[in-house]
């Protein structure tokens, strides 16, 4: 693999070694319903991509179909050289894809140390729980003190940063972290923001997805823009604010968004 | 103090029996997340499987007993998990329990149509024989079965709860209850992991069932709901464990079982307590636990956070009917009425006029299940004892007071609906499972206790109930019968009438806003309490009311006539054809009459009770199709119909003239003009609005 | 603290709230007061306790401490239908539409259920056809809501934005004197926030509709509120109007962060 150093712009088509993940004409739907249509773009290996987009546009759809919750209807989907189209969830989450999910993303029935340890134990084992629990409470002590609270008691702010703190005890390649700021605080999202950029620093690569467009550009190196199912724009994150300008000119960010996300009335609510 | 402990200690293995199938139930529940009642139909299983491989095919008791309990029972639920429940994670847990119900009444009548019906007798086990005193405590002889069962059931139960507890399978089993989803990104197996959790609960199943063999001695396949008893302390102690915890489960059925026993001591025989309050103690017991336990109220919070991945259940389907069917349609229905009545008074043979009339009663009774379930969106498994509640109420009233059975019927509804007010006492702070939970209590309680005094069901004897006196002969026999057949039509239209106005008035209307979301209904101004008690009235009364119809037809009921087991059959039936239209009901209840006639005149014997099996087919599909796997079918054809008429006029460069847009459950039925509006538009789920 | 400021009683009135969760307090003797007409925003962190006030406020939690007064009345004894019969109409965080029904449906079942006159007997009598008074406000809100193209079709085919605008609707069509919306812009994208706060100022101005509004969205807050309270860890630390609270070193504190 040649090495990366500076970021690049994500390249919507052949794979070259610096793309981690990659999409290539990439089209889903939930049973009936098209959410994806003709996807194309590429996450490097390191460094910060934004994907945004209005409410509904497919970005939720994007990270489910990385992570293998949704399957594709059409195109392929490739994470480090390999086809990983159709595989299983349990087994892309192996490979090194993790998926904090919108919503909640706890166990509610779970306390916090057995969320730590479902995930810890699939990936490194039994032996390698004790250590990676207490990295995880190291990086973030606010959860020592609910350690054996169950999961679906903890606030908002809680619930993410343990979401969070599953994913990280063994850094993953790709981290996919889906409205991560909705419903919190603004002081809890700095941190939480904070959290990410080191993330960043240790090595892992990071597909924002976020409806808090100024967040995202913050922090990102390059950014794709969803409509309506499909790519309208990519480029670096310094270009991207004037692009949602012009898309929101012509209207082709206006229209309510589909029902991909959204169909089920339970799937998106903040934890207040 | 040692006559205690005679009393006391035998009561312990009687608790064990009650153990497993509590203990199963909170272990299927907690690793698979159904409610699973058909629980003791797969132990049915195991047992008979082992005892043809042991007694027919010669097998040892130790192979017979590997292959039963940790071959056959296990493969069997991996065909639940892979070919029923993996297909429909999101569905409420009501859905899955109907599913569990259907396959209640299928298991047990499908195995004789397999195996044949001839009883087993002489059944060993292991290497304890059930005749063999192996030891006494305190003058308590213990026999092979008593510690075989003692010792297996205390073993594995604490086995099991190593397991769930602490180990990672078992982490990985809980995780996948709550989401699979989020499992999955865990990098769980889910898939392997739920399948994993349905063979453990049947091999504990397969093991219970075995285990109880050598009590029963015979193994009479029709009659399998005869593990009611085990079954009623069974789900006490689960629910005094609030369907969560397993030792719990254990000790409390432990304690059941010595407080039964002890009871059998304290209580003077032939006494009123012993004779009339004893039996219904568990019930008591059981449907106290189940209105006051504060965690079985809460008993479905945890909602899957990743629910919006799978697509939810889809709506009803939408059934876009064109305005030319809808004349064929309409007067089609009204030539085959037509024609049946003068069938009826013609050329019908005697030996059909009954089943009709049969299937008229059903019909009846029916409508009260698509009040109760399809409107109001409750499960309520005790239609067939507010049936009896009527029946035998005007069946009493004609025998001692002389009261015409008519009139007798109108008040048998009344009654039935008082009853129905007492049992939604409970519902108004219950619903979903716990619910249905009461319900099965109160239907079995009045089955196996309240039926059967001489005031009531008649016991053995049962009540007599004459058919209609007047100008017009209703006796049985030759024009008689058909005579009543038409009375009885012409009572069916009128309650047909009555419930169509009831679901498109205010009262469905209210109900089907509860269906969607009782906040949001309260949050209108809908009391809850009242549209709740209001439809179990009408219904309860509705069932009453059929109940005395059937009691007239039959001339003679007794408390066997409206078991429990009928309200399961009956639910099972009405869900299949269709619970939430008017249509649903009748072709339930004259397909199950015609079905059995059928079934009587032209099948073998073998094959008794097929009519259930498929019938029961349509719990399977209710998750994904609510309205009836029966509708939904007619609803595509009609839809397929209505596509086939639009491309024809597309060729011939036509408009289309208006289409009707209708969802069984809503109480409008919208015209759409113009050909902008297409059907397959509004037919798609998910489709944003036009 | 300038929450008494109008002299017209108020609308809803809130002394000393409290309510406990096992362990946790989650609201420490709140107050407020809402004024017929008035915009009243309810803001604050994550966990803060808006929700649980609003289920407090609406009869769906009994508070352990204090009392609710609607209109000069105590309603503290009331369960939330009764509440909602006096006049008070709630959206809910967390979507809960009836799937099955039409928006039409939704909009005809709260006219009815505010009208009060439906009973059973005049069901069996087929006297419970819709009204011309309930087809009137059915039609009004659907405009107010522009969801007239959708009118018949099932809630659950959908999206979320369309969603949370029949919750809306059906909150209006119960003529509610006091509107309490929660997270009404949760999940929605900018053209439909707007719409969303355009409605409610239009509620206000034809129909004298107050509102009590808990929202993330500080843009749409300062677009439509007269009056916020911000609440924090179950207490109430700032009120007054947006600007003023906003200037709060407290609240910058506790709220903003440093990206105010």
């Amino acid at each position: 693999m040649t090495d990366l150093g500076a970021t690049t712009a994500p390249v919507a088509s052949t794979g070259t070694a610096s793309t981690l993940l990659e999409f290539r004409g990439v089209s889903a739907s939930y049973s009936s319903y098209r959410a994806l249509f003709d996807v194309s773009f590429g996450v490097p290996e390191r460094g910060i991509v934004a994907l945004l987009g209005s409410n509904g546009a497919g970005k939720s759809t994007v990270a489910r179909v990385a992570s293998g919750l949704v399957p594709v209807t059409g195109g392929t989907v490739h994470f480090s050289g390999r086809d990983i189209t159709g595989m299983a969830a349990h087994k892309i989450a192996h490979d090194g894809v993790a998926h904090v999910p919108e919503g909640r993303g706890v166990f509610s029935s779970l306390t916090v140390d057995e969320n730590l340890t479902l995930a810890f134990r699939q990936k490194v084992g039994r032996k390698g729980v004790p250590a990676a629990c207490d990295r995880a409470y190291t990086a973030f002590p606010a959860l020592v003190a609910c350690r054996r609270q169950l999961g679906g008691t903890l606030s908002g702010g809680q619930q993410r940063m343990l979401s969070l703190a599953r994913v990280l005890a063994v850094t993953p390649r790709l981290l996919i972290v889906d409205e991560l700021s909705l419903g919190l605080a603004p002081v809890v999202i700095d941190s939480v923001y904070e959290g990410l950029l080191a993330i960043r620093d240790s090595g892992c690569a990071l597909l924002v997805v976020e409806q808090q467009v100024d967040r995202a550009l913050a922090i990102a190196d390059s950014a794709i823009l969803l409509a309506h199912g499909s790519v309208a724009w990519t480029g670096a994150a310094s270009g991207a604010s004037s692009a949602m300008e012009e898309l929101l000119a012509s209207r082709q960010m206006t229209v309510s968004g589909d029902a991909a996300t959204n169909h089920s009335p339970s799937g998106v609510h903040t934890g207040a | 103090m040692s006559n205690f402990l005679n009393y006391a200690i035998p009561g312990i293995p009687q608790g064990c029996e009650y153990a497993l199938i509590a203990v199963g139930l909170v272990l299927t529940f907690r690793a698979t997340g159904v409610f699973n009642l058909a629980f003791g139909a797969q132990a049915f299983a195991a047992a008979f499987a082992y005892d043809l491989l042991n007694q027919y095919e010669h097998w040892s008791q130790l192979w017979a007993f590997i292959a039963a309990v940790l071959v056959i029972s296990p493969a069997l639920g991996l065909a639940l998990d892979r070919f029923l429940f993996r297909h429909i994670p999101t569905a409420s847990t009501t859905a899955k329990v109907l599913s569990t119900i259907g396959l209640l009444i299928a298991i047990p009548f499908m195995i004789p149509i397999l195996f044949g019906t001839a009883p087993r007798t002489e059944i060993g086990f292991l290497w304890l024989s059930p005749r063999i005193v192996y030891f006494h405590l305190y003058q308590t002889p213990l026999n092979g079965t008593v510690i075989a069962t003692t010792v297996i059931t205390l073993g594995v139960v604490a086995a099991l709860v190593a397991l769930f507890r602490w180990s990672s399978i078992g982490l990985q089993m809980r995780a996948v209850v709550e989401s699979r989803r989020l499992a999955q990104l865990e990098g769980v197996n889910a898939s392997a992991v739920a399948a994993g959790a349905w063979a453990l609960s049947s091999a504990l199943a397969g093991l219970a069932g075995v285990l109880m063999l050598p009590q029963s001695q015979t193994l009479d396949p029709t009659s399998t709901l005869s593990f009611t008893t085990l079954l009623v302390a069974g789900l006490t102690a689960a629910a005094l464990a609030s369907f969560r915890s397993l030792p719990l489960a254990l000790m409390w059925s432990l304690v059941l079982g010595v407080v039964s026993n002890l009871l059998v001591w304290l209580l003077p025989s032939g006494s009123v307590l012993q004779q009339n309050v004893a039996p219904a103690l568990p019930f008591v017991v059981l449907v106290g636990v189940l209105l006051f336990n504060p965690r079985i109220r809460n008993l479905e919070q945890n909602s899957d956070p990743m629910a919006s991945v799978d697509p939810p259940p889809p709506p009803p389907s939408v059934q876009i009917r064109d305005r030319r069917l809808d004349i064929p349609v309409k007067w089609g229905w009204r030539l085959l009425l037509a024609g049946f009545v003068v069938s009826s008074l013609t050329w019908l043979p005697d030996n059909w006029v009954f089943p009709f009339a049969l299937g008229v009663v059903f019909s009846i009774i029916f409508l009260s299940i698509t009040l109760i379930t399809g409107m109001a969106g409750q499960l309520s498994l005790c239609q067939a004892t507010f049936a009896g509640v009527g029946g035998f109420f005007a069946g009493q009233m004609a025998a001692h007071f002389g009261v015409p059975i008519l009139l007798g019927a109108v008040l048998g509804g009344v009654v039935a609906a008082g009853v129905g007010v007492l049992v939604a006492l409970p519902a108004l702070r219950l619903s979903g499972l716990p619910l249905t939970l009461v319900t099965l209590a109160f239907a079995i309680f009045a089955d196996q206790v309240l039926f059967q005094y001489s005031w009531s069901g008649g016991g053995d004897t049962g009540v007599s109930a004459p058919r209609p006196g007047g100008p017009v002969s209703f006796a049985i026999g030759p024009d008689g019968d058909s005579h009543f057949l038409i009375l009885l039509m012409i009572i069916l239209a009128v309650v047909m009438g009555g419930v169509a106005l009831v679901m498109k008035g205010t009262v469905g209307r209210y109900l089907a806003a509860i269906r969607g979301s009782q906040t949001a209904a309260a949050s209108l101004g809908i009391s809850l309490t009242r549209a709740k008690i209001t439809v179990f009235a009408l219904s309860a009364g509705i069932a009453g009311l059929g109940g005395a119809l059937y009691a007239s037809t039959q001339t003679q009921v007794g408390a066997g006539d409206f078991g429990y087991e009928f309200s399961l059959v009956w639910v099972v039936a009405v869900i299949t054809t269709g619970a939430m239209t008017l249509e649903g009901a009748i072709q339930a209840g004259m397909g199950l009459a015609v079905f059995q006639q059928i079934l009587n005149l032209y099948v073998p014997a073998r094959f008794t009770g097929i009519e259930f099996v498929l019938f029961a087919v349509g719990t399977l599909t209710y998750a994904q199709h609510p309205e009836g796997i029966v509708e939904y079918q007619k609803t595509r054809w009609m839809n397929r119909i209505a596509k086939l008429f639009q491309r024809y006029d597309e060729r011939r460069g036509r408009a289309t003239p208006g289409t009707t847009v209708s969802t069984p459950g809503s109480t409008t039925t919208a015209q759409l003009v113009g050909p902008g509006a297409s059907a397959a538009q509004l037919a798609a789920p998910g489709a944003p609005g036009a | 603290m300038p929450d008494g400021a109008l002299t017209a009683t108020p609308l809803l009135e809130a002394r000393a709230v409290s309510k406990r969760f096992g362990g946790v307090q989650a609201l420490h003797g709140v107050t407020l007061s809402v004024d017929p007409g008035e915009i009243f925003g309810l803001v604050g962190p994550n966990g803060a306790g808006k929700t649980t006030l609003f289920n407090c406020l609406c009869g769906q939690l009994r508070p352990d401490g204090g009392s609710v007064r609607f209109d000069g009345q105590t309603i503290d004894h009331l369960p939330t239908y009764k509440r909602a019969r006096l006049g008070i109409g709630r959206t809910f965080q967390r979507i809960e539409v009836f799937p099955e029904l039409t928006v039409r449906d939704h909009l005809m079942v709260a006219a009815r259920a505010h009208q009060g006159d439906g009973a059973l007997w005049k069901d069996l009598l087929n006297l419970s056809n819709p009204k011309p008074k309930e087809k009137a406000i059915v039609e009004a809100v659907l405009e107010m809501v522009r969801l007239q193209d959708v009118a018949e079709v099932p809630v659950a085919a959908l999206s979320l934005g369309h969603c949370r605008l029949v919750e809306l609707g059906r909150a209006l069509a119960g003529e509610p004197r006091l509107l309490m919306a929660d997270e009404p812009s949760s999940g929605l994208d900018v053209a439909e926030t707007q719409a969303l706060a355009d409605t409610l100022l239009h509620v206000r101005r034809e129909h004298g509709t107050a509102v009590i509004l808990v929202e993330h969205d500080l843009d749409m807050v300062s677009q439509v509120v007269d009056r916020v309270i911000v609440l924090d860890f179950g207490q109430q630390i700032a009120a007054g109007t947006l600007e003023e609270v906003l200037t709060d070193p407290v609240v910058r504190k506790a709220y903003l962060g440093k990206t105010a």
